[in-house]
């Protein structure tokens, strides 16, 4: 375990639940001094495996509207500005719709009148803390809520840089996958060997080629069907990183909660081997 | 019209095997992908696609720099870090608020639409089907699901189809809601893993929320059965049904690597379950 550099490598994939996570926390584990963002905020998972002790929590808000009726004149350019349809005039009264309000400011600036004051409303939390030399850091989206890229925008604020950190990043190609592989110097793709696999992950290449992060290829579940995953990776000049077989023990010990490393020693050293390789990509682009 | 829509917090627990399998054994019925950012259904029911069309939603800020005076007001008032220091637009950033128009002096700034996906319509061996894609790295995946479900319900309508199918995204934020929202029943798939079980609890939340009344499923049970009887206690405190469990079984990705729905592949222990499933979920839905 030897002192890893102060970059920002991402785990991601288009498709859910093809190991993220695992590989994610599998890193921190298997380096043992980093920093832990898991930006997965509508469902953090990585404390189970890296079961942090939490010693600080803060709310992640947003600023809503808030109208002030003795100087509000119904006026309604509130309700132009807004492109959300989250404030609206009807009869002599304004709505606010909180849930669509994305806290972008455009009424309070349209308002004339200084009627529009701005107060915060609470879409989630992120909490940090340690396990071990690991510095965990997670948010959590609360449900109901639409929006999850100020909670990610938030995790990502704690971002010391000081030392090698680890994004795990949620599911799909939309804005709270953008928002968790930003600014980062390397992207992992998780994917399985299936075409459900290489159609997401293909879809995934396209978000991290808008993005320009440079991004590598991990098969996980190897076996069968993988050249399909090669032939792909080979047109489109992306990094083989490493590849996990299709082993039960390694389902089954995640199934128990355990991260399956402590369970499957050859893993850990797949895993530190693939991370290795990652860096490497990363500082290559770098230099 | 009944909907069903399958969805499960976790992302990878078995949503799309499930509902390629109950498309096949629905026989006839409507089927709708709103897993927007990763559709999949499509690879397991071969839709020839008879119509496609773009999707535009949201709005992007563009400065004329003709008119533009460099005055930096739109930097001032930008929350989303979309406005760069030499006074251009980050298109990944703008989240299209106007924010930027509202302060403009010289009105330098307009919004115009983006194309943030396509969708297409299609017949398949099992009845019409629905799906769309966002493009990589755009917003509003909630609005195109919305789009998938009207026009899946239209041609339900149209066609008098009693069914329609749904397949949902993984995680709870805005395509998940926009995918649940008056659904007659939401199957929520789960697998027996601490992180399964933690977003279970997760997506039950808000089927609760919006008042959809849910199903629980939990595939690969055997790999912690001690877990999948926890969640079938779980459930039976909270009053929810749970169907029979589904096994671990290679054929899944065997299947998919076919491009086949698994009832269809083989007649294996999983593909058994599935059925059996099947029929639990239909008498769920016909009964709520």
């Amino acid at each position: 375990m030897s002192a890893k550099p102060a970059l920002q490598i991402a785990v991601a994939s288009g498709k859910g639940g093809t190991g993220k996570t695992t590989l994610a926390a599998g890193f921190a584990i298997v380096t043992g001094r980093c920093q832990f963002l898991d930006c997965d905020v509508e469902e953090p998972n990585a404390h189970l495996f890296l079961r942090p002790k939490i010693t600080q929590t803060e709310a992640v808000i947003i600023p809503i509207p808030e109208i002030d009726r003795e100087r509000c004149n119904l006026c309604g350019h509130c309700a132009e500005a807004c492109q959300f349809h989250a404030i609206a005039v009807m009869g002599r009264q304004v709505l606010v719709f909180p849930e669509l309000c994305h806290g972008c400011g455009a009424c309070s600036l349209a308002c004339a009148e200084g009627a529009i004051r701005e107060a915060p409303r609470e879409i989630g939390v992120v909490e940090s803390g340690k396990s071990g030399k690991i510095g965990f850091v997670h948010g959590r989206l609360n449900v109901g809520e639409p929006m999850a890229t100020p909670v990610i925008r938030a995790v990502k604020a704690h971002r010391d840089g000081k030392q090698l950190t680890i994004i795990d990043a949620a599911p799909g190609t939309a804005c709270p996958v953008v928002e968790a592989v930003k600014g980062s110097d390397f992207c992992l793709l998780v994917t399985e060997p299936t075409p459900f696999g290489l159609s997401d992950l293909r879809l995934a290449v396209e978000v991290m080629e808008k993005l320009t992060v440079p991004c590598g290829v991990v098969i996980n579940r190897s076996g069968e069907g993988d050249e399909a995953t090669e032939a792909f990776c080979a047109t489109k000049h992306l990094p083989l990183l490493g590849r996990i077989p299709f082993d039960r023990a390694i389902a089954e010990a995640y199934a128990h909660g355990r991260h399956p490393v402590y369970a499957v020693p050859e893993l850990g050293r797949r895993l530190e081997q693939i991370l290795d390789r990652a860096l490497a990509c990363a500082q290559g682009d770098l230099s | 019209m009944k909907e069903l829509v399958v969805i499960s917090g976790k992302g990878g627990t078995g949503k799309t095997t499930l509902l390629g399998s109950f498309a096949a054994l629905a026989g006839c019925s409507v089927l709708a992908d709103c897993d927007v950012d990763a559709p999949d259904l499509y690879l397991l029911l071969h839709p020839e696609i008879s119509e496609q069309e773009e999707f535009r939603a949201g709005q992007l800020a563009v400065i004329d720099a003709d008119r533009c005076t460099r005055c930096g007001r739109c930097l001032e008032v930008c929350r989303f870090e979309a406005i760069t220091a030499d006074l251009k637009v980050d298109t990944l950033n703008c989240e299209g608020c106007g924010a930027c128009r509202v302060v403009c002096p010289v009105a330098a700034v307009e919004l115009v639409e983006r194309a943030a996906g396509d969708w297409f319509q299609g017949q398949t061996k099992y009845g019409p089907m629905v799906y769309a894609r966002l493009r990589p790295a755009e917003e509003n995946s909630g609005k195109l699901v919305a789009l998938v479900r009207r026009e899946a319900r239209a041609w339900a309508e149209r066609e008098g189809i009693g069914l329609l199918l749904t397949d949902g995204p993984p995680g709870i934020g805005c395509p998940v809601i926009a995918s649940v929202g008056n659904a007659d029943l939401a199957l929520v798939v789960t697998e027996p893993s601490p992180s399964g079980v933690h977003d279970l609890e997760r997506a039950l939340t808000l089927c609760r929320h919006f008042r959809v009344p849910a199903m629980v499923c939990v595939n690969k049970f055997d790999l912690n059965p001690s877990l999948d009887r926890q969640v079938r206690e779980y459930c039976a405190r909270s009053q929810i049904a749970v169907t029979e469990s589904i096994p671990f079984d290679e054929s899944v990705p065997r299947a998919i690597g076919q491009g086949l729905p698994l009832v269809e592949f083989d007649h294996g222990p999983a593909s058994r379950a599935v059925a059996v499933v099947w029929g639990q979920v239909r008498s769920g839905l016909i009964g709520g």
